[in-house]
């Protein structure tokens, strides 16, 4: 693990986890460990840049993540890595800073999704009349739109592990793969050709999670394959 | 709709469980990362460990159990027990655990949940409380007292004024255990947690004398939990968490049933 394998030979198999200062980093390489998957845990450009696929965690503010990813430059390596079809996976604050913009800290994010980032309302009730906690935090299913390649060996309506209080609104209804109830549906699993992101913890889900996780790590970015 | 979790609660000691724990089998297991990946198979949605070592210098072993967790099962997992500064959780959660609770360090120094929350966000952050029922005063007005050293040491603030001011100062959920039920296997506390549970808006998580499975519907719809904590009902084999889910299951509560 870390950036020991750089050193031993070439990186092209490599998965880099993009750190941004955001935390929850190591668990993600940790799973990728127990999936027998070699990572990086990297806020060089060029390491970005060269590894064969991207991904992109995080936990904490929206604002502070763009602000991150701006000072490393890492906004134009997801950018061009998104453009050049490397696969990447965005994890929980990875899926709403896709989008055009958030209404945390009202934040321009990266656009590669049309649409924004909305706050849950306060005052959410539940089937018995219960207000509804925001973060939306632990167990909640997912109910699948459509196949997806990161979707083999998963059932549809598995249940995931979440915590946020933001959630993605894209206006791209075809790149939208996955919903979920809280309050009302909002998108859980956004795709768009070699993009794909989770709004729910994979490394923290356990067996759905992991297959997604694997699943990934098998892409070829395409949406088909 | 989220599903209502259920979480074992290991207690470890210089990097043991404090007892040693029996299956159906009669398998004994004293490995905490052994028994968390049973229960990470067995379908917890949730692990808490809580470390009673007693000497500061071997913090160390909880460390690298924590670790030693942290790369076999992957579902999140809690430390609490003896964490006392920003820089303790720094480190449990750099081990791979999700969360953190703490408890009497939070009633002497309130300012390590804001420090805590600040640092690493509210989610990570557990209030850990152990309550007692006094008769009410004016001094304790819901009859519920903060207590810390397994309930010998009473520390005078009210349990409802308590959580409220840790959630204003960021913590992420309450871990909420009532020394009065805990251990008789009795049922939890339930007006304590739907007292707690309707006067904060973070999730609870009710402890304290679960000894059956209607003890967690209980709390669960009465009490308002959004978790419960079970310990020696599953540790020894009594009953499974399948076992468990299924008579939730069957009453209407959503809980997490494949994994």
């Amino acid at each position: 693990m870390g950036e020991a394998h750089c050193d031993a030979g070439p990186i092209h198999f490599m998965i880099a986890i993009i750190d941004y200062e955001a935390g929850n980093l190591t668990s993600v390489q940790r799973a990728l460990s127990f999936l027998g998957q070699e990572s990086v845990i990297t806020s060089d450009f060029s390491k970005v840049m060269q590894a064969e696929r991207i991904i992109f965690p995080g936990v904490g503010a929206a604002g502070k993540a763009m602000s991150d990813l701006k000072r490393l430059g890492l906004d134009q390596a997801l950018l061009e890595a998104y453009g050049a079809g490397k696969p990447i996976l965005g994890i929980c604050i990875g899926t709403q800073i896709i989008m055009e913009r958030s209404e945390e800290n009202d934040t321009q994010c990266l656009g590669m999704i049309k649409g924004e980032v909305r706050r849950f309302q306060k005052e959410m009730l539940d089937e018995d009349g219960k207000r509804l906690k925001v973060p939306h935090m632990g167990w909640n299913g997912v109910a699948f739109k459509r196949d997806h390649p990161l979707f083999e060996g998963v059932a549809s309506e598995s249940e995931f592990y979440f915590v946020h209080s933001y959630y993605p609104l894209p206006k791209e209804s075809g790149a939208v793969l996955g919903e979920t109830d809280y309050g009302s549906r909002f998108a859980s699993v956004i795709a768009k050709k070699n993009l794909f992101a989770v709004q729910f913890h994979v490394e923290k889900s356990g067996r759905p999670g992991l297959k997604i996780l694997s699943n990934f790590c098998h892409w070829s970015g395409r949406d088909n394959a | 709709m989220l599903s209502k979790r259920i979480i074992p609660c290991l207690d470890v000691r210089d990097g043991k469980l404090t007892k040693g724990i029996k299956f159906k089998g009669n398998v004994d297991i004293g490995d905490p990362v052994e028994m968390a990946d049973f229960y990470y198979q067995e379908g917890a949605d949730e692990i808490v460990f809580y470390d009673i070592t007693a000497s500061y210098e071997r913090r160390d072993i909880m460390i690298e159990t924590v670790r030693r967790v942290s790369a076999k099962i992957f579902i999140p997992f809690s430390v609490g027990g003896g964490i006392k500064t920003v820089e303790d959780i720094h480190q449990v959660l750099l081990a791979g655990a999700e969360k953190v609770s703490v408890n009497s360090a939070a009633i002497r120094n309130p300012s390590i949940i804001s420090e805590g929350a600040e640092a690493f966000g509210s989610q990570c952050i557990v209030l850990g409380m152990d309550v007692k029922r006094v008769t009410p005063s004016k001094k304790i007005p819901t009859g519920y007292e903060m207590v810390i050293d397994g309930g010998r040491t009473p520390m005078g603030m009210d349990a409802l004024a308590w959580a409220q001011k840790a959630e204003n100062l960021g913590a992420g959920e309450i871990c909420l255990n009532s020394i009065d039920t805990d251990g008789t296997k009795e049922g939890y506390e339930l007006a304590l947690n739907k007292l707690i549970a309707s006067n904060v808006t973070i999730p609870v998580i009710a402890s304290g004398g679960a000894g059956a499975p209607e003890h967690l519907f209980e709390v669960l719809t009465q009490g308002y939990a959004d978790a419960a904590l079970i310990a020696s009902m599953t540790h020894y084999g009594t009953y499974t968490i399948r076992e468990i889910k299924s008579y939730l299951h069957d009453r209407g509560i959503k809980v997490r049933m494949t994994w």
